[in-house]
């Protein structure tokens, strides 16, 4: 392992793998990138690999917008197959006033660009044949919307990123950091010290602990969010449904299965990735009431993942106040892995060139300190 | 051509050439390959992988970090754990 680099990037999920392969394209090699277990080990593997562009800000859609142009050109910029498919996200309405606020968030969306509508019941029963259309309302849809597999996404960035000459060490953990008059000297790891003077945090879930190594609080929480797998079947569904209302989501992928999950409002925020029975009970029973036919689907397995959770539910980045050169890239509370392409191109940008293509000074760890405005579309 | 996983066809040159390629743990391997992911959920080709790998690092099968097991143990209908809700 190298024992001083330009940059150290803490993580090896899809955020620390995308800065590294982005700040490497943009011809800063001197990376070290250190992850505590195996490449996409935390989120990013155990995430349903959504890939959404419905939101209600405007800076989510705008985000998650260029990241599709981003993977709609994947396969051949990375060299890999991602599974990349765009069968749409159809997004249900179950309650009255969902109805209205889906029609304003279609407008908002459209303006931006995106190709979302309001669609009838029998609209979305088109689109998904098996669908209880009786037990909906409306629903919106985006056909650019769709999903891949996370892991292959981070191998993809990962090789490229060492081809150019970024050291990725996995099985290595991050112990402490040494700052002298609020400068980064160096990170030490399980496996020796690298000096360097920037550090990139995106350790997701862990991303808090990252930060009180250097004295910096910050307000990401980790919530357990549960997942399951069924078995292969044949093509049965195009579009990921969600409901923000049931707080569901799945989708079918490349290969055949069926993955997806229910966000808990009860869960309190730890560190626990088990496995519970209460979590397949609450996802089927809400599966049974959208697709009632998906009950004699065989589960295989399920497991779980955290969420790294803001107060308003949008990622922090950019410089950190008191530590210039921590760069955050963390708590994107549920949707990383879609927005990623774009934001980690926009971390590469503001180390190398000092300035982003997009602004991200909203994003900022200090909004805190003051009223914020929160994303609502989230789900799981 | 040996198959090692038969739910997901993975063959054993497969696995060796993974290995190669530096997934050297049964994590990386079963998400790299899907190796265990199917129906079975590795119970038939864990083993052989794991003897696969410590032979290949020259190690005990006992030195390698296992796969983490998860519920269910076999394959099951949705419906079962949904029963409950119903009225």
């Amino acid at each position: 392992m190298k024992s001083k680099a330009e940059v150290v990037i803490i993580g090896g999920g899809i955020t620390g793998c995308g800065v590294a392969y982005n700040l490497a394209k943009k011809g800063l090699t001197d990376v070290v990138l250190v992850e505590k277990n195996y490449l996409a080990s935390g989120a990013t593997g155990r995430c349903g690999g959504g890939i959404r562009q419905q939101f209600t800000t405007e800076w989510n859609i705008k985000l998650a917008m260029e990241s599709v142009k981003k993977f709609e050109k994947m396969n051949e910029e990375l060299g890999i197959d991602i599974e990349y498919e765009q069968g749409g996200y159809l997004i249900i309405a179950v309650e009255e006033n969902e109805v209205k606020e889906f029609k304003k968030n279609v407008k908002l969306q459209n303006k931006l660009g995106l190709d979302s509508k309001f669609i009838s019941p029998s609209e979305a029963k088109e689109i998904v044949p098996y669908l209880n259309e009786e037990d909906i309302l409306g629903a919106t849809f985006c056909q650019s919307d769709g999903h891949a597999y996370p892991f292959r996404v981070v191998e993809g960035y990962a090789k490229r990123a060492e081809e150019m000459g970024v050291e990725i060490n996995r099985f290595t953990e991050v112990k402490s950091i040494k700052k002298e008059n609020g400068e980064i000297k160096s990170v030490m790891t399980n496996r020796g010290e690298i000096k360097t003077n920037i550090v990139v945090n995106a350790a997701g879930g862990y991303s808090r602990e990252i930060g009180k190594m250097v004295g910096v609080k910050m307000p990401n929480k980790p919530f357990r969010h549960e997942i399951l797998a069924t078995e292969r079947y044949k093509h049965i569904l195009d579009p990921m449904i969600i409901s923000f209302k049931y707080g569901i989501y799945f989708s079918q992928q490349r290969h055949g299965e069926i993955v997806g999950g229910i966000g808990d409002p009860d869960e309190p925020s730890s560190y626990n990735t088990k496995s519970s029975l209460k979590f397949v009970e609450r996802f089927t029973s809400v599966l049974g009431k959208i697709l009632p036919a998906f009950k004699n689907l065989n589960i295989v397995r399920q497991w779980a993942g955290f969420y790294d959770v803001t107060p308003d539910a949008q990622p922090i980045l950019g410089y950190t106040e008191g530590v210039d050169t921590l760069i955050q890239a963390n708590g994107y509370s549920g949707h990383g892995f879609m927005v990623a392409p774009k934001v980690t191109e926009l971390i590469a940008e503001l180390i190398v060139d000092g300035k982003t293509s997009l602004p991200i000074d909203e994003l900022n760890l200090k909004r805190f300190e003051g009223e914020t405005v929160g994303e609502a579309y989230v789900v799981g | 051509m040996k198959i090692v996983c038969r739910c997901e066809d993975v063959t054993e040159e497969e696995i060796i050439e993974a290995i190669d390629q530096g997934y050297t743990t049964l994590e990386e391997l079963k998400r790299h390959l899907r190796v265990g992911t199917g129906p079975c959920q590795g119970r038939t080709c864990m083993k052989i992988i794991e003897k696969i790998l410590a032979k290949k690092l020259g190690k005990n099968i006992d030195e390698l970090k296992k796969t983490t097991v998860r519920p269910p143990l076999k394959p099951v209908p949705l419906y079962i754990y949904g029963d409950e809700d119903e009225e």
